[in-house]
Parts: C-alpha cells; structure tokens; sequence
C-alpha cells in the first residue's frame, strides 16, 4: 500500500472528468431541496448512507478480484434505475480508466464500466486494497457534490470543506463498512437507493441548459 | 406473532386460473374476492387479521404463480408497523415466483410507519423469462404529523434468472440522511412501481416528484415520492391500470 498512490486516486485533480458532475445536486437545488448549507448538509449524509456505501462496496470487491468486475458491473445496473444516473456512471467510469491506464497498466474491465468497477479495477492496479478503494469511493461521492455546491449556490467554501470535515469520519465507517462485505456474492451487496437522485436525474436528463453533466 | 400464508394459482385448463392454495393465518389472512376477471384471473385480497406488525412479529407470505396463471393481490387496508413491546424488529417476508406465461400484480395498500415501530420488509421476486409482473410498494412515513417510525425495504426483482432489480429504502431514526435531499428529501410518502417482462411503462416525468425508468434490464420502474401518499397515489395508480401484454399465453 501507498498513501501517496491513494491520494493521487481520491483526488479531485485527477483528470478523469469528475469536475463536470455534481452527483445529482444540480436538479435537487433546481427543485429547491437544497438552498443552504444545513440542507447540503443532509443532501450529503444521504448521498453517503446510499450511493457511498453501493459504490465503495463494488469498488472495494472490483478491487479484491478484477475478474468479478462484469457481474459487479451487472449489480450496479440492477441498482441504478434511472438511465441518466446509468448513463453518467458509465461515461465515469471510461474517464476514469482512460487516465487511470496512463498510470497503471489495467486489465482489461470492459471500455465503460460503472465508476466504481472502474475505480476498483485502478486501485487494484495501482497496488491498493479494497479497504483503501472503498475509502476512495466513499470520499468521491460527497466532494464532487460539495465543490458543485459552492459554484451552483455560491456557498462559503470554508463552510462546505467544515462539513466535510465533519463527514470524514462518517466517510471512514462507511468505507470499513462496505470493505468489510466486499467478497459477498452481488446480490447481498449494499443496494442502499436513493429515490430523490433517480427522480432528479431523469429530470435533469430532459433539461436543455445545464451546468453539470449529471 | 408468527404468521405463514401461501397462494398457489394454477392454469384450470380452460383458460381460467384456480387457487390450487389459499391459506393464511392472523395477521395474514387470504380471501378470494370478486368474479373471475375478463382475463381469466383472479383476485386475492389480503385482509389484516391483527394489529401490526408489531415488534417481534416474523411474518411470511409465499406467492407462486404458475404458467398461464394470472393473480392479483390486493389488500383491503393499508399494513400499520406499531412499536409494541420491547423486541427486535418485525419482519415480513414476501417471495414470489411467477412462471413463464404466468402474470402477477401486486398492488398492496400502503405500510405506514408509525412512530416508534422498527421493521423490516425482505421481498424476493422472481419471474421466469416470459412471465410478466407488476409490483407496488408504498410507504408513508409516519401517521399524521408525527415522527416516521425506521423501516428497511430490501427487495429483488429477478427475470429469467438474472437481477432485474435490487433496492433497499431505509427510513426514520436511525437512516442517516433518509429526509436529506437525496433520498426523500422533505417527502414523507414514497411509492415505486416495477414492472417486469416488457416495458409496460412509458418512461417520462409525470410529475416533480416522480419519474418512469426503463432499467437496464427487461422491466421499467416509477418512482414516486410526494408530502403524502396523495401525491404519489396520483401518480402511480393510473399506471397500475396498464394492462399486462396480451402476448401471454394461457
């Protein structure tokens, strides 16, 4: 293991196009569901208990055994009803594993899997564990919503990073959590959903002018 | 309390459907209900036979629907989780199987969740390539203007042996971020809809708390979450009237 190496992965820097989506919060304040801090604040802790326990689990078993990467990414479509949120997980993934493959040399895991087999397949490359995948996944799915915040509601960025600092240790659980389960069979992996996502990102799918991606 | 109940319904050979089994016991009781319908299915109405569930209830209901049978279950009331005694939670377990040329619809009333209660609902669905289902699940959280009560929904939809669809909602003390705007946001009332064998449902927005999705394999959800199950009624009944193909032999 290499902290350096797991940094590298969990940041935001890393141009694998993560910048271009707000993890479904730009359709959520567009619905007037988030318009502060407080309510960022519960957006985030649902995101956490949902999306971020489903995807650090997957990226934590992709990173435990490359080869169950297809019926992994299979689990994920059967957890992600909405096409949009199918959609921009995909387009992830295949960023991710463009740059991740400039990194590390990467078995072949299909050209766009879910970001979280992708996330998992490049850790396990990079010679991570699937505890430290888990830890990526997690960290990912709430600070790309909290840097949205800021350019979507104009927050005070001290505010958002106070909040994910009280996250972290949130964040650290949840991963322990999904690590621990990694190596069961897809179907008892966490499937924690998220109606509201859902519902926003198929709204947003039908927008014609929008900030983010998804 | 600990309660089983089981439907069987089979093909009568004349293009009809019988109820091979119907038992149940309290809470769980079965009823048959209404003519044989123009399709030739029946109606199975589930009628609460006891308050609850309570803590500490492990409840169990088993549907099978045979090639060229058709059921629908419906239930007469919504289902009431109450906190009772100190207990671990209650559980209901519901499976279903529905086999090729089978068709289910499960249209239950809404659970509420009142204050207090602690349950669990585990549903394992599976249909077999060709069979045909439509399956509703309501929730309202918490009676009028009281706290929701926790209640975890773990569900599977198979068809043809591969997972259509996985989802757990967890709700109330103890489900970090369930009223964030993620998950219900300030909605107290959700409903989702699966259908299963064909897409039955035109995806669309019908509403700013609802969408219709195609999943990824052959099948389509609506979800819809809503102040009160008024809002998510609206939306979702009217689907729930979409007949199922005729292609489906008998």
């Amino acid at each position: 293991m290499s902290l350096a190496t797991l940094l590298l992965l969990a940041d935001g820097r890393l141009p694998s196009g993560g910048h271009a989506h707000s993890g479904g919060l730009e359709p959520q304040i567009a619905a007037g569901r988030v318009r502060d801090v407080g309510g960022l604040d519960g957006f985030l802790r649902g995101r956490l208990a949902t999306g971020g326990l489903v995807s650090a689990a997957f990226a934590a078993a992709a990173c435990g055994d490359v080869h169950r990467c297809a019926e992994l990414d299979a689990g994920l479509d059967a957890r992600t009803p909405s096409p949009a949120l199918r959609k921009a997980s995909r387009a992830q993934g295949r960023a991710l594993l463009r740059a991740g493959r400039a990194m590390w040399p990467i078995p072949d895991v299909g050209r766009a899997p879910h970001q979280p087999v992708a996330l998992g397949a490049l850790a396990a490359a990079a010679g991570l564990t699937p505890a430290e995948a888990a830890v990526a996944a997690v960290h990912g799915t709430i600070t790309g919503s909290a840097s949205a915040a800021v350019r979507l509601l104009g927050l005070d960025p001290y505010a958002v990073h106070a909040l994910l600092a009280r996250l972290a240790p949130d964040c650290d659980r949840i991963a322990a959590a999904a690590a621990e389960r990694s190596s069961d069979p897809v179907d008892d992996l966490p499937a924690a959903g998220a109606p509201l996502l859902d519902i926003g990102a198929e709204h947003h799918a039908t927008w014609e002018v929008r900030l983010f991606a998804s | 309390m600990r309660a089983e109940a089981r439907v069987v319904a089979e093909a009568d050979g004349r293009g009809g459907t019988r109820l091979a089994v119907l038992r149940g016991e309290s809470p769980l009781l079965l009823r048959r209900t209404g003519p044989r319908q123009h399709d030739g299915g029946v109606t199975v109405h589930l009628v609460g036979g006891a308050a609850g569930p309570l803590r500490g209830d492990v409840l169990r209901l088993d549907v099978e629907v045979g090639p060229g049978a058709r059921l629908e279950m419906l239930s007469v009331a919504a289902s009431l989780a109450l906190p009772g005694r100190p207990a671990p939670a209650s559980v209901l377990t519901v499976t279903a199987t529905v086999a090729a040329g089978g068709s289910l619809r499960w249209l239950p009333e809404p659970l509420i969740a009142a204050a207090g209660c602690e349950h669990v609902v585990v549903t394992r669905v599976d249909v077999a390539e060709g069979g045909s289902l439509l399956w509703r699940d309501d929730l309202v959280c918490g009676r009028h203007d009281e706290p929701s009560g926790a209640v975890r929904a773990d569900t599977v939809i198979r068809y043809g042996g591969v997972t259509l669809y996985r989802h757990e909602l967890t709700v109330g003390p103890g489900a970090p971020g369930w009223d964030g705007a993620a998950v219900l946001g300030e909605g107290r009332a959700i409903g989702t809809l699966v259908a299963a064998g064909a897409d039955l449902l035109e995806p669309g927005v019908p509403g700013a708390g609802a969408a219709v999705m195609p999943l990824a394999g052959p099948g389509s959800l609506a979800t819809a979450v809503g102040t009160d199950i008024r809002a998510v009624q609206a939306v979702l009944d009217p689907l729930c009237r979409t007949t199922l193909p005729a292609g489906v032999a008998a």
